[in-house]
């Protein structure tokens, strides 16, 4: 077995792209989950609507980059209203319900023979990534040892993580601003915000919407840095993988969202390299009968699910989160 | 060597009324051009809506088919003969694109599934590589629109009833403990899942292989809330925790589904196709009514059994307030536990019921559960008539859709969007109570 090639495949995922798609997503249920109390389960819908806001607008219909991610981010705010509107006066688990299945809409709808013209069906689209690829300046790629980047994902990265701290930046001055304190009340006792006059419904929305910018945003660079849209890469589990990152790290923290997602991309791709090790020829080996190579792969996803259950159960507030500070009691 | 590559084609008759028989491509009755030497794409065309002399559909000769590289280079191209097969040579190993020419199709005669006319090819050995491309499930021309209508509403009904199963599950588990279960589906894909392994690796009978499931399902439901969620109830966890509980635990089971039983769809062993009967205005096959028979009367059986007996009483009124049923002397937790083994138990079978009506997969149970809940939301949170109702509504309009307009595709979306007009002018649901949510 070799352990470097094991933390190499860790460190590589922590610290790249894939991390980046999963911090800045997981920064955006923290605004909706962690601060606010809202039980988001269609990330992936905001997302979707970002990568293809940017494709369809500037693939399908030929308008310039810039203007195809405003127009993700008008779509995205659109979402968040038609969403939050019959439901942020219901109980929790309506928005739940009605976030997943308009993820898995959008998600059909888009990957749908009868859209191809538009959306590019099942294979989606591509070649909107131009603008981005042309303004790198590295001429090479990155190989620090413990992690390799190619000179495309080093520009990525370095873009993304500019990003991620830009965004956290946001959140930490919003929610130390009174508006922010407003939202932890909501989380805290909704009845006693509105016994004081407060709109809480109008409040909610912002942080749905705000919530589902970061998400989109997480869209526009997990497309843009892959250089290709595909529906199937939108589906429900990327919502529940981004969870997942945000408790590990801890909700209603400014760097949980991002330690999170860096922690969970260390641990999918180590437990992967290592299971793939375990599996192929070399060395010591699982027995064909209980582990097969396809199924290495699939076996950090019973693991994630797994950690997901007994992470809520025992230590819901991550490594860095408060206890006291996770609205979990809310009806 | 041989190597059949089984596109998606084989298997877009999924959801389909009446799935066809997938016929093997190597078979063939009548002489015909020996295949030539050295690599080529073997492309058969056989329409499965008709039925030949040998049982398997009927083959479609004189359509033109096109191989191009995956530099849109034209490798070669031929017309299909008696058998509906054609060879076209290629030079070596890599990707191609076979295309149909719908024009030259014979009148009359569709592609079904999606309909599309390419299907690529990955040829990684020498020798020869199967395509298939799949025709006509149902004639298209000459169904008039009434006779559209009634099977529709006869395969909604069907789907409705496999639904309402399921979401009779869910609402009788919501109804007593609050929790909004994310993982019923994987409940669902359970039953399919030991169906499958009764009928096709232990052999056992189609009946008997339900009945299995019914009780693995069963026993499924009690040890999930004996592990899990009672230990939950008991820390006071609170119901937001519950539900992503839920969805790690689903994510966590699909996870091992998918690990042992591989990403593959595959179909039981009995009852895989049935030719379709007439019955007056209505033509259907018989498992389609053994599955309508199965799940009225199981569900009339439930509702009796909710409304009449002491235990369904019991349900009744600790769903009504645990508390009040908790000092009146009830055990609250054994009243909880019959639920869950009652309302898994459901679910299992309509998984089976699933299976028997199309194909068995890891995400099978997952694929259903938003139209469970769309179902469970439109009839009302926690109500047994509401999720009955709500079940019928949702399959019979997913089905009749396509009729007004709606993509055959995305047939499902339907019932998504009336989940949010539902919550938009009427959040309590159908038959739920008006009460201050929020």
């Amino acid at each position: 077995m070799d352990i470097g090639t094991i933390l190499d495949a860790g460190v590589s995922s922590a610290l790249g792209t894939t991390a980046i798609v999963y911090a800045l997503a997981a920064i955006g249920l923290n605004v909706h989950f962690g601060y606010t109390g809202l039980l988001n389960f269609g990330q992936a819908g905001f997302m979707i609507v970002g990568a293809f806001g940017l494709a369809t607008s500037v693939t399908t219909y030929g308008l310039p980059f810039w203007v195809g991610i405003a127009i993700a981010f008008g779509a995205s705010v659109v979402l968040a209203l038609i969403l939050g509107f019959p439901t942020l006066r219901l109980r929790a688990d309506y928005l739940a319900i009605v976030t997943i299945a308009a993820a898995e809409i959008l998600r059909l709808v888009i990957g749908s023979v009868e859209a191809k013209d538009t959306f590019g069906g099942s294979n989606g689209l591509n070649g909107y990534a131009g603008t981005f690829k042309d303004l790198n300046p590295y001429d090479k790629g990155l190989d620090i040892g413990i992690a390799s980047f190619s000179r495309d994902d080093l520009w990525s990265i370095t873009v993304g993580w500019t990003l991620v701290a830009l965004c956290c930046l946001l959140v930490w001055l919003l929610m130390r601003s009174p508006w922010g304190r407003l939202l932890r009340s909501i989380r805290e006792d909704e009845d006693a915000v509105r016994s004081l006059g407060k709109n809480v419904f109008a409040y909610k929305m912002q942080a749905l919407v705000l919530g589902g910018l970061f998400g989109t945003l997480a869209g526009i660079f997990f497309a843009v840095k892959q250089s290709s849209a595909v529906p199937s890469d939108y589906g429900t589990n990327v919502t529940f993988f981004a969870y997942t990152a945000l408790l590990i790290g801890g909700a209603a923290r400014v760097l949980g969202p991002v330690v999170g997602a860096m922690i969970f991309w260390f641990l999918m791709s180590a437990t992967r390299s290592l299971f793939t090790q375990l599996t192929d020829d070399n060395g010591w080996k699982i027995p064909e009968q209980l582990m097969d190579a396809t199924q290495a792969s699939l076996f950090r996803f019973i693991l994630v699910g797994l950690g997901l259950m007994l992470l809520m159960i025992f230590r819901p507030q991550g490594i860095f989160g408060d206890r006291k500070e996770i609205a979990l009691d809310a009806r | 060597m041989f190597f059949f590559l089984l596109l998606p084609g084989a298997a877009q008759a999924d959801e389909t009324p009446s799935p066809t028989p997938t016929p093997s491509p190597g078979v063939t009755t009548t002489e015909s051009e020996p295949p030539p030497s050295g690599s080529y794409i073997a492309v058969t065309l056989i329409d499965s809506s008709k039925k030949g002399p040998d049982g398997n559909g009927v083959p479609v000769p004189g359509v033109l088919l096109t191989v191009t590289d995956d530099s849109d280079t034209e490798t070669g191209s031929a017309t299909t003969d008696v058998n509906g097969r054609v060879f076209i040579p290629i030079p070596g190993n890599g990707t191609y694109k076979v295309t149909l020419d719908k024009s030259t199709l014979p009148e009359g005669v569709n592609l079904s599934g999606s309909g599309s006319t390419t299907k690529t090819v990955v040829v990684k050995i020498q020798g020869a590589s199967f395509v298939q491309f799949q025709i006509g499930v149902k004639e298209v021309k000459g169904v008039a629109f009434g006779q559209k209508l009634i099977d529709a509403v006869v395969s909604g009904i069907k789907y409705g009833v496999i639904v309402a199963l399921a979401a009779l599950g869910l609402s009788l588990i919501f109804g007593t403990t609050g929790l909004t279960n994310f993982s019923h589906g994987e409940i669902m894909t359970f039953g399919g899942l030991v169906t499958y392994f009764a009928n096709v690796t232990l052999g056992v009978p189609m009946w008997l292989a339900g009945v299995i499931a019914l009780v693995a399902g069963g026993l499924f439901g009690y040890f999930q809330d004996r592990i899990l969620w009672r230990p939950l109830r008991h820390r006071g966890t609170g119901l937001i925790a519950m539900m992503i509980v839920s969805i790690g635990l689903g994510l966590f089971l699909r996870s091992i589904y998918q690990y042992w039983f591989g990403g593959s769809t595959r179909t039981l062993r009995e009852y895989v196709a049935q030719s379709e009967r007439d019955f007056g205005p209505v033509s259907i096959a018989p498992k389609e009514i053994a599955i309508i028979v199965v799940a009225t009367v199981v569900i009339a059986i439930v509702c009796i059994a909710i409304m009449r007996t002491r235990v369904g009483k019991a349900m009744r009124a600790v769903s009504d307030n645990p508390a009040l049923a908790a000092s009146s002397g009830m055990r609250v937790d054994g009243v909880i536990s019959v639920v869950w083994v009652l309302g898994a138990a459901l679910t299992a079978l309509s998984g089976t019921l699933l299976a028997i009506n199309s194909q068995v997969s890891f995400l099978m149970g997952f694929k259903l559960l938003l139209l469970v809940f769309a179902a469970v939301t439109l009839g009302g949170l926690g109500t047994v008539w509401g999720a009955l109702l709500g079940s019928m509504i949702i399959g019979i309009m997913v089905e009749i859709g396509p009729l007004f307009g709606v993509p055959q595709s995305i047939k499902d979306v339907g019932a998504l969007f009336v989940l949010i007009i539902v919550l938009l002018v009427r959040p309590q649901g159908i038959l739920g109570r008006p009460e201050r949510i929020g």
